[in-house]
């Protein structure tokens, strides 16, 4: 997966789980949760989004990386390519 | 507490009360005092009363010393700015140590604590400020651009608002209007004297939702604080030694209760973790802060159980010694991974809003019955009343409510009279007396009670919705989308579910010139989001043009709560099609 579409499919995903989140408007280094005033819920219905659109497992070890954008879409990019 | 029956039988409320100081010179009784001034002044000075754990790493501790000046502060503040005794101080903050000292100098100055949910969207803020008749409001410049600044033209009597601005970039300038907290609290006096406070004198206002109208403020007094400590010790069984972390945010009653009162009280170290809901970080806080006593939620325990159990095989977790739970029952799968992943059973207890503190509770010293509430604290007399056909409690004929069968549903009731109780909602003395039937308060949750005193939660008697602990009014969510102009109408119910309990989901009905679309659902989602916020607004929702009326036009949600479960439909004799 490229980083934008990475990007792309983070943000219909997100749209499914909080249509009011304005990706746009995270500063970099942010995490989705605080910018976008997500709850514990909506991160984890964003999670399990991501996993049925990639059809990969994500870990929930792995979670926090995705707790911001630049860190989702790195895990994103990421996804298979170490085998 | 060693037994539970030998408890009971010798426990009084005045006894309890002689356990702790009240303020020198017979001037009453005031919670701060009790939580945080009288370890101040004595052996536990410095000892840590909050180990407070930033969102991004790093931890700062709190001795009560500490926490009596910095809460000595804001209370000279208060004064400063004209606030007096009585005026409602609201607080909107993240889980950090300015909470802890705004809400312990509001207590010690005698205004009166309101403490706000931070993931409320900007209506339930609003509306309570105004309910509340909100004075003073603590929070953060990110806080108050996100969620107040367009609202306070429509908040007269919000005098003050003083912002926390840590986490602000330097040089940043503050939004008009609004004062910062810090450099007010660096020229305030670091010692206060606490003036006379009669128990009864108001301490607390914490919002709760109904099946109608508008959130109810629930009136709580500083005697209050006898039950937060009696509670602390034969509930959660704290010793002074333990490091108690309860993960319930303030803006809760829980999260007040138990998150800041009662473990202050017994003067022990908190732990306060700003960061969110994160399983491998809930397993670190436990192990690294060697967590003694927990209390937590089904909803947090089932997302650890989601977790599997090799994430919690990688933390030592062997400090844990009681693990207690409340917001509903525990699933089976839940109790068994409490004994399987922690070694330890998870005690649940149940209470609500309205008693200011835990009720019905499992026991160190007792055997848990998988599922049940427990069995009454000691002080406190609980029962199950007889309902009738309109959901109301039947009286005898000598006016006392009848208490219903072993084993039989009914409604759950508790004699009043216990320090904690609430003692009325705010410019609303109708709907308080209406609580109160043959002698009894109605706790609205309906439950059985068997053989040997154990009490079982089965629902809630009314329409109000239990997500992740937390109680929803259908009708703040249904109003709020009516609000939307593609909307006529809408009904909300609770739709169980594995994690939380139950979501929001709400049946719209659209108005001509409307069309049901995918875009239009996600369009309503996120204007009811945007309003009431992420633990408020549906997740779910769904067209329907044939909304069930009864014939006096009201919308029946527990119809519209049978056909989304595919349940029989029931007594639908007062049903009409449309209206």
């Amino acid at each position: 997966m490229t980083d934008d579409e990475a990007r792309a499919l983070i943000r219909t995903t997100l749209h499914q789980v909080a249509p009011d989140a304005d990706l746009d408007a995270v500063e970099p280094g942010e995490t989705l949760q605080e910018a976008l005033d997500l709850d514990s819920i909506d991160f984890l219905n964003l999670v399990t989004g991501l996993c049925e659109s990639t059809g990969f497992e994500i870990p929930e070890r792995d979670y926090p990386q995705l707790s911001t954008l630049e860190g989702a879409v790195d895990y994103l990019t990421g996804l298979g390519s170490a085998g | 507490m060693a037994d539970y029956a030998t408890e009971r039988a010798s426990f009084t409320w005045a006894l309890a009360r002689r356990q702790l100081d009240g303020l020198p010179d017979g001037r009453g009784i005031n919670i701060a005092h009790e939580a945080v001034d009288r370890h101040a002044a004595g052996a536990r000075r410095d000892h840590v009363a909050l180990r407070c754990l930033e969102r991004h790493g790093g931890r700062r501790d709190v001795t009560y010393g500490e926490l009596a000046e910095r809460s000595n502060r804001f209370a000279n503040l208060l004064d400063a700015l004209g606030v007096v005794p009585g005026d409602r101080v609201f607080v909107l903050l993240p889980r950090t140590a300015e909470l802890f000292a705004a809400v312990l100098g509001t207590l010690k100055h005698r205004s009166v604590l309101c403490p706000l949910f931070p993931a409320f969207g900007p209506e339930p803020i609003r509306q309570r400020l105004e309910l509340g008749s909100g004075r003073v409001l603590v929070t953060t410049p990110a806080l108050y651009r996100r969620k107040i600044a367009t609202l306070r033209e429509r908040l007269p009597e919000l005098a003050h608002v003083l912002l926390v601005t840590g986490a602000e970039p330097p040089g940043r300038e503050l939004p008009e209007r609004t004062l910062d907290l810090e450099a007010l609290l660096g020229s305030a006096g670091g010692a206060f004297e606490i003036g006379p406070t009669d128990p009864e004198d108001m301490a607390l206002l914490h919002f709760t939702s109904g099946t109608t109208g508008t959130p109810k403020g629930a009136v709580h007094v500083h005697e209050a604080v006898v039950s937060h400590y009696a509670t602390g010790r034969t509930a959660l069984d704290l010793h002074p030694d333990d490091v108690f972390w309860c993960t319930a945010d303030p803006g809760w009653v829980t999260g007040t209760s138990y998150g800041i009162i009662s473990p202050l009280v017994h003067g022990v170290t908190s732990v306060v973790d700003e960061g969110d809901f994160d399983a491998d970080r809930w397993y670190g806080v436990l192990e690294d802060e060697k967590v003694t006593v927990w209390y937590t939620a089904p909803t947090a325990l089932r997302m650890l159980v989601q977790a599997g159990a090799d994430m919690a095989k990688a933390h030592d977790l062997h400090r844990l010694r009681f693990v207690a739970s409340v917001g509903e029952p525990l699933n089976p799968e839940v109790v068994v991974w409490g004994n399987d992943t922690l070694g330890l059973p998870i005690h649940d207890n149940w209470w609500q809003t309205e008693t200011g503190g835990i009720m019905i509770a499992n026991y160190p010293c007792m055997d848990i019955r998988p599922g049940s509430m427990g069995r009454p604290l000691p002080g406190i007399d609980a029962t199950v009343l007889v309902r009738d056909e309109h959901d109301r409690v039947v009286l005898g004929p000598d006016g006392a409510a009848v208490e219903a069968a072993i084993g039989h549903e009914g409604e759950l009731a508790l004699r009043p009279g216990w320090p904690s109780m609430f003692r009325g909602y705010l410019d609303d003395e109708e709907r308080y007396r209406a609580c109160f039937v043959g002698g009894w308060y109605l706790s609205g949750d309906l439950a059985r009670r068997d053989d040997d005193g154990y009490f079982w939660f089965v629902g809630r008697g009314d329409d109000v919705i239990k997500s992740a602990g937390h109680l929803i009014g259908p009708f703040e969510v249904e109003s709020t989308l009516m609000e939307h102009p593609a909307v006529v109408e809408a009904g909300v119910i609770g739709k169980p579910d594995a994690v939380s309990g139950q979501v929001v989901k709400a049946f719209v009905t659209l108005g001509t010139g409307y069309e049901p679309s995918e875009d239009l659902r996600l369009e309503l989602i996120g204007f009811a989001r945007r309003r009431l916020g992420a633990a408020v607004a549906p997740r779910e929702l769904a067209f329907d043009q044939q909304l069930p009326h009864t014939e006096s036009g009201k919308i029946m949600r527990r119809l519209l709560k049978a056909r989304e479960l595919g349940l029989p439909e029931g007594d639908t004799s007062t049903l009409v099609g449309r209206r």
